[in-house]
This record gives structure tokens, sequence and C-alpha cells, in this order.
């Protein structure tokens, strides 16, 4: 049966146990909602909850390891010989699956009936045309180990299917009569609801972080593996980045973190001074109307997708930069794409970051301290700089850590803006490259998956994500701390 | 009464500092404040005193201009600081602050240095030639504010570390050191335990020599203890305003009475 019909019956269930549950325990009561502990609709979410929970957790959890273990036995039963020199017993695998697939897509178009599928023989028909006939293409030609392995892959297959149904049914109506069973007048229907709901909670959190351990770990595996490829002090050390994917590459991270760091540094140097003071500006001059216009409009920056700042930094910041320092000007800079452009394009980017946290925390600052202020006869602009902007400072400093991982997280604009050249350099008009940008290029390409040259990429992201989690550490400490200041 | 904690000194009450006639102030379309004259004298503690929303601290706010850091507020009438009106376009509201010195209801240290709280204003005035100037300044100011004692020791430390008494007589000495000329007091009690208010209110009496002290409280025994006139304000309008000995045992008013004796407010 198919999945989609099965969670079907599995919520058609459910809405019947709801009201099957209100019903019960109304009539339990007397008919009287006084009568009962909780109100009828929990009696009916007790039932609903109880039938859908287990059911849809078993359906989920067989859906995930019933591939993992169906793909174990087949291969196990495979014959060495199928699995020959030049090939690897994934791509076996994959085969069979393809097979399989096929066998599938030809029962379901009608072209075998479901037993020809399972007794079809290699040696007796050609299976590549027959599956050709009904849009399935295959590379080659079918072997008879591969046909009967993929035969036996969809007996388990259907056989788990049949199996998972026959499961995931029981436990739906086991829970239905459980919970029915439970239901009476004194039972406690709300409070069960309540933890039912604290569970959701739970699993939504903590789905986001697995999905951070698991993007970890999927990091520290391949940094590892390309570790036992390529010796970690060269690639943290070497200053020079020159993958080939011939063999014989350098991969040193030292001039992709600087070029990193130094479009970084560019860009917060940009960014923290407009932000800071259109934040000031926002947040102490401007009147309501000003601010309910302006504040928007700025956000709107935040808005704008990369790529298209990107195109800025290529099409329009550029051309201009060049046309200044170039070779027509004061002949610093050889072509548009250049440290300098990425980097004040990534400023403009940033702004809204800068400016839009430096807002919320100069209001954080309690009105009494300017009052305190004022009343002492200082200026507006005085109290801003001595009272308002040191109360408020190590929020900011957060706030600009915060834009500096966005920063050192940032590829687009640096792929179209910084040019693809990675050295070391001081001149900010040369072109340079950075770590995200380089991890692009080294995934995109033709290269074997195995190689140093392609898993080094996994070392650059691992580099980087603990470079910005350092970041996101301090930037978190430091307002954490901020937070305290008043108390 | 807890009386006996102040022995009053005797100074002699000098002239009119600050007189106001005919103010009414405007929140938007509120009302505030109506039709207030009062006259306050030099060397002399005048009490606001009146039920929550009354007006008191709105009209406190306008006699250093404060209220023009609020959008929506709105000053009529002539308040005048030695003859000279302070709401004319001429006058500089910072240079009247200067003049006029506040302390608020909470005690509102900068996140500085006890050091730096006290010597902000002079800084900002350009008051001291020198450091020595400036130490000068700042440990006059700590006298003045009765604190110097307990923080010679630790000019360095956070005002924000100190006791809630002690930031609101930081606040005080803070306001000193600009050498006002008139030093309002929004409640500065309200956030005290006794002991702390007893020595607030032994400080108030002194400042008495120096400067002319405005006070809003809410505590009647507060406004008798450190106050030579007291204002009584109801609904936004100046109920009665006299003596303190005068309001506190014979007003005129029945509804100053009402609120002295606790039947209103």
């Amino acid at each position: 049966m198919p999945v989609f019909w099965l969670a079907l019956i599995v919520l058609a269930l459910a809405a019947a146990g709801f009201l099957a549950g209100r019903v019960r325990a109304l009539s339990s009561g007397g008919g009287n909602i006084r009568n009962l502990h909780s109100l009828p609709a929990y009696y009916g979410w007790h039932v609903a909850l109880m039938v859908l929970v287990p059911s849809f957790l078993i359906l989920i959890v067989w859906l995930l390891v019933q591939p993992v273990l169906v793909n174990n036995a087949v291969s196990g039963l495979l014959p060495d010989r199928a699995v020959s020199e030049d090939t690897t017993l994934g791509l076996v695998m994959s085969d069979v699956r393809r097979v399989a697939d096929g066998l599938d897509a030809a029962v379901s178009a009608g072209a075998m009936t479901p037993d020809e599928a399972q007794s079809i023989r290699s040696e007796f028909t050609n299976v590549r045309d027959k599956l050709g006939s009904v849009g399935v293409a295959l590379g080659s030609d079918v072997s008879p180990e591969i046909l009967s392995a993929a035969q036996k892959y969809r007996g388990m297959t259907a056989t788990g299917r049949f199996w998972m149904t026959v499961v995931v049914l029981a436990a739906a109506v086991g829970g239905f009569a459980f919970a029915l069973r439970r239901t009476s007048a004194g039972f406690r229907a709300r409070n069960v609801v309540e933890s039912g709901i604290r569970a959701l909670l739970l699993g939504a959190a903590s789905i986001a972080v697995l999905t951070t351990i698991g993007i970890v770990l999927s990091l520290v595996f391949n940094t590892i593996e390309f570790f036992r490829l390529y010796p970690a002090a060269d690639f943290f050390f070497g200053l020079t980045w020159a993958p080939s994917f011939g063999g014989g590459s350098q991969l040193g991270i030292l001039p992709l973190l600087w070029g990193t760091f130094y479009i970084s540094f560019i860009a917060l140097a940009v960014a923290v001074p407009i932000g800071l003071f259109a934040a000031i500006y926002l947040s102490e001059y401007a009147g309501p109307k000003v601010r309910a216009m302006a504040k928007p409009l700025l956000e709107v920056l935040a808005g704008i997708p990369t790529i298209v700042y990107g195109l800025f930094a290529l099409l329009t910041v550029g051309p201009l930069l060049l046309g200044i320092f170039g070779g027509q000007g004061l002949g610093w800079m050889q072509a548009g794409t250049a440290v300098m452009t990425a980097g004040i394009v990534m400023g403009i980017m940033l702004i809204p970051f800068v400016s839009s946290l430096s807002d919320d925390i100069i209001n954080a600052v309690p009105q009494s301290m300017r009052d305190g202020s004022y009343g002492l006869g200082a200026t507006k602009s005085e109290t801003i700089r001595q009272v308002v902007i040191p109360a408020a400072l190590p929020g900011i400093v957060g706030a600009v850590l915060l834009a500096a991982s966005r920063a050192i997280g940032e590829t687009m604009i640096v792929v179209l803006g910084a040019g693809a050249a990675a050295r070391l350099s001081m001149n900010p008009f040369d072109a340079m490259t950075t770590v995200t940008a380089k991890i692009v290029s080294q995934l995109t390409g033709d290269a074997d998956f195995a190689s140093p040259e392609a898993l080094v990429a996994f070392a650059l992201g691992m580099t980087l994500f603990i470079v910005t989690l350092g970041l996101n550490v301090l930037a978190l400490y430091i307002v954490r701390k901020y937070r305290e200041q008043y108390e | 009464m807890y009386d006996a904690v102040n022995t009053e000194q005797s100074v002699q009450q000098t002239d009119t500092k600050i007189s106001a006639r005919n103010v009414q102030v405007y929140y938007g379309d509120t009302h505030a404040i109506k039709d207030v004259d009062v006259d306050i004298a030099g060397n002399t503690v005048t009490a606001f005193i009146g039920p929550s929303g009354c007006g008191k601290s709105t009209f406190l706010r306008c006699l250093n201009r404060m209220n023009d850091t609020i959008d929506i507020c709105r000053v009529e009438g002539l308040i005048e600081l030695d003859g000279e009106d302070i709401y004319d376009p001429k006058v500089d509201p910072v240079q009247l602050r200067a003049k006029v010195g506040m302390v608020f209801q909470k005690p509102n240290p900068f996140p500085k240095s006890i050091y730096d709280n006290i010597a902000y204003g002079p800084r900002i005035h350009g008051m001291a030639r020198s450091k020595a100037d400036l130490d000068e300044i700042v440990e006059r100011a700590l006298r003045r504010g009765a604190i110097w004692d307990e923080v010679k020791d630790r000019l360095d430390a956070p005002g924000t570390g100190l006791s809630g008494g002690q930031q609101q007589r930081l606040c005080i000495a803070r306001a000193v050191a600009t050498e006002p000329e008139v030093l309002l007091m929004d409640e500065p009690c309200s956030a005290l335990d006794p002991i702390a208010t007893a020595q607030v209110e032994e400080l108030i009496d002194e400042l008495r020599q120096n400067y002319s002290v405005v006070i809003v409280t809410h505590s009647m025994q507060q406004a008798a203890r450190v106050s030579q006139k007291t204002a009584f304000f109801h609904l936004g309008n100046l109920v009665e305003f006299g003596d303190t000995s005068q309001i506190f045992t014979n007003p005129e008013d029945p509804r100053t009475e009402s609120y002295i004796t606790g039947r209103i407010g």
C-alpha cells in the first residue's frame, strides 16, 4: 500500500478517534461537561494523538531504516564475480536499484505482470530493451546476477512494505483502542495533551540541534579523510594555493584566509561607521515619521539576494574603481575584480545588519541615562558620544562581530567581485579570493570525490565553521554581558 | 514624626529665584498643568506634593526645560530665572540646564567610574583648567554629596556598583559638581530605604546653604521635614502654596487638608 494512502488512513482513524473520544467522555460524564475533568475536545485530542504519534513515528523510522537493511541484505547476497575489477560494490548496487526501479516502472506501465517481473531471466529476454520500451534507460545490458539481485531487492522491499503497513495500522488501531479504554470522566486528558504538546515542541527544537550536529559530523569525517591524504601542516601553513587535478597540488589555506580577512576587514570598515551613524541618527535624531520610513528602507538592503550584490560589484563598482585607480587613473588597479570592489559591496550589504542591531541596542539604553546627561547641561551629541555609545558599546561590538561572521561566510560577492586568484598581497586593488569561493570551485568541477583536491573543500569549510563559530560565541558572550549592565 | 533626625539649619532666605506665571503644559491634547503661579525663593527648599498624576513632576521638568526632550509636550506661560524668561528663543536650554541641575527619581549613574560620573559635567562645561583642578572639583562635589568618605578609595570603580542610596548621593554630587544655582529633585528618595532617605534628606538641608532646592515628593513627612515652602498640586492645578508649617498645620483649602490627612490621593 502506498505511503500516501497509509498516512491518509491513519489520519482518518485519528479523526474518528477524536470524535469517538469526545463522545465517550461525554457519555461517561452523563452528558454533562461539568462532570468531566477536562473539556470534551481534550479527550478527543488525546485519542487522536494516541493514534497519530506512535504510528507516524513507526512509519518514519521504518521508511528510513528499511532501504538500508534491504541494501545490506542484497549486497550480501551478490556473488563475488558480480563485482568485477573495474567497479565497486556501490556502483553495482546502484545498478541493482536502477533495474529494480525499472521493473517497478514496467509493472506499473503494464508492460509486465508482477509475476513476470519476478521470474524474468536475462538469458531468455532482453531486459534492457524491455525496460527501454517503458522509458527506463539502462547503461548496459543487464547481467543475470544483477537482474536476480534486483528481483530479490524488489521482493524484500515489497515484503518490508507489507509488514510496514501491517505494523503501522496495528499501532494506529492499538493506540485508538488503548486511548478509548482510558477515556472516562475522571481521566486527566488535559494534562496528557499538555505533555503531548510539550513533546512536539521539544521534537522541533531537537531537530534543529540534531541537524547542526549532522552538518558538523559530515564536515568532520571528510576533513579527517582529507588530512589522511594531505599533511595538515602543509594545509594550515602552506603559502601557496595551487590545486591541480592531475595530482601534486599545493593546498595551503593561508592565501585564502588572508583574502577572506582582507575583504571582511574592508567590508567592516565600510559597514561599521555607516551602519553605526545611521543607527544613531535613526534612534536619537530622526522623528517618528522619518524613522518609520527610513528603518524599513534600510532593512530592504538586507533582503537583497547576495548574487544581486555580486552583479552590482561586477558591473558598477568594479568599473567605477577601475576608472579612478586603474590604468587611466592612478594605475594601481589591473582589473575591475579586486579586494576593494568586493569589500565595498560587501560592506554595503552589511550596513543593515550593523544599523538594525545597533539601533535596537541604542534604544535599549535607558532614557534615564540620557535624562541624567541632559540634566547636567550636555548637548545631544555629547550625550550620545559620552553616555549612550559607551553604555551600548558591548552590544554594538556584538553586532559588529555578527556582521563579521556574515562577511567571512559570504561567497557570491567574492566570486563576482574579487576574482579567483589566491594570492598573498597587501594591495587592496589586487584580485584575491576567499575560503568560501574556493570551496565552491573545488566542489563544482569534475574532480574525483575521493581526491584531496575535492576533499580539501571540507577542510576549508571546517576551518571557516570554527572561525565563525568562535566569532559568534564571542558575540553572544559580549551581548549577554551587556544584558546585565542595567539589572 | 522623624523630625529629630534633622536639625534644621538657619539659613537666610533670599529673594525670588524662579518665578512662574500662568504656566500651562499640554501633552498632545491633554492639558496637564493649568494656570500655575509659583515663586521659588533662593536658599530655600520648596516641596511639591500631590497625588500621582497631578502634574508636579511635569511642572518641575518645565523649570529646566527637560520637557523639551519630549516631542508632544508644549509649555505656555512665563517662567523666569533671575528675571530672565527661560523659554525665550535666545536662551540655550543646554546652558540653562547647567544652571538648573536635576536629580531624578531613580538613581541613574552613568556606566562609568565614580570619578568620571562626577567629572562629566565639569568636563563638558570646561570648568577645570587642569587635572588637579578637576580632582579638586570632584572631591568637593563628592564631599558636598556626603559620599566622599565612602568612595574616596575607589574612585575608579564603576558608579553602577554602588548601593541604591550611594548611587543617589552620587547623582546629587554629580548635579552639584556643575555648580548649579537651582537643584531640582524628582522624588529623589522613592527608591531608597529609610536610612539612605535620612542621609539624602540631611544632604538636602545642607545644600540649602548654597542653592535653592525644589523637591517633588510623595511623602508628606518628607515634605514637612525638609522644606520651608510647600506647593500642593491637584489635577494639574496649584491648589495651595505657602510656608510648610502653614500648609501642614492650618491649610486654607479643604482639598489640601483632605490630602495631607489622607482622605484623598
